[in-house]
């Protein structure tokens, strides 16, 4: 099955949790997670980011779940990268 | 796991100052009018100390009421209005994440720091009066042994606000006091 290693989330959130705290959230689901954020625009209520995340083989279902979890919002996949098997 | 949640929680919603400025609020509500009910029963002369525990205890109980009651009604409203905006900003629904568990039990912890705030104080301020009721220790006067535990948790909470905000603890310590010595010198005004 192919294994999907990087990913770049383009994602909106709330200003709690902070960032760092989403980061950790993402990087728990699994070891080997690696999570890079970078925080493109912030207004009044809301953030927006750009979210890397990288690892052998990273579960999205699992990801995009935790992003919901935490109020976020996943606006597109900006890049993506899998490796077969 | 359980307490990483409730962390987040709190985090999320920002309860945290809230739940300690209610406890300190109610707190010193709770041991200002179980003071001045002691000094009430104390300027009025004899009285039964039975009638006095059960008179205080009632108090504190209708404090602890009044106040998980008070703080659940308003923390629902804010934390729904507050939710509602913040979905608003998102253009989407947060059912299913922590900030909607956030606006469904941050307002029970609050309203429970509220109401146990008063009762709990109440409690510690009517201890005095069972140990002298009940036998356990002879006090010459209970009545003003619970007063002097009530000083005490109100000079306390005032140092406990001195901590938050950072001034000389005796300082804040000792104006909580002295708000509490006024209202004995008004009711001993009243009832003289």
């Amino acid at each position: 099955m192919p294994r999907v290693q990087r990913l770049v989330l383009d994602v909106l959130k709330p200003h709690q949790p902070n960032v760092l705290e989403f980061a950790r959230a993402i990087a728990a689901l699994g070891s080997g997670y690696r999570v890079e954020i970078r925080v493109v625009e912030v207004d009044e209520q809301t953030e927006t980011l750009q979210v890397f995340i990288e690892g052998e083989a990273l579960d999205f279902e699992a990801i995009d779940e935790v992003i919901g979890e935490n109020g976020a919002s996943l606006h597109s996949i900006d890049e993506v990268s899998v490796t077969g098997d | 796991m359980a307490l990483n949640r409730l962390k987040l929680l709190l985090e999320i919603s920002g309860s945290e100052a809230i739940m300690r400025r209610y406890f300190v609020v109610n707190g010193f509500d709770g041991a200002l009018t179980l003071l001045g009910l002691l000094m009430g029963f104390h300027v009025s002369g004899q009285v039964d100390l039975s009638v006095v525990i059960t008179s205080c205890l009632a108090t504190a109980l209708a404090l602890g009421m009044s106040g998980i009651s008070s703080a659940y009604i308003s923390e629902v409203a804010e934390r729904r209005n507050s939710l509602a905006q913040l979905e608003r900003a998102m253009v989407s629904s947060l059912d299913e994440s922590h900030h909607a568990r956030a606006a469904t039990w941050i307002p029970w912890l609050v309203a429970l720091v509220n109401g146990i705030a008063p009762l709990l104080l109440g409690l510690l301020i009517i201890t005095p009066l069972w140990l002298g009721n009940s036998g356990l220790v002879s006090w010459e006067d209970p009545l003003l042994v619970a007063m002097g535990v009530a000083l005490g948790i109100v000079f306390l909470l005032g140092v406990f606000l001195g901590r938050i905000g950072g001034t000389f603890w005796l300082w804040s310590g000792l104006q909580a006091m002295a708000v509490a010595l006024a209202t004995l010198a008004l009711i001993q005004w009243l009832g003289a």
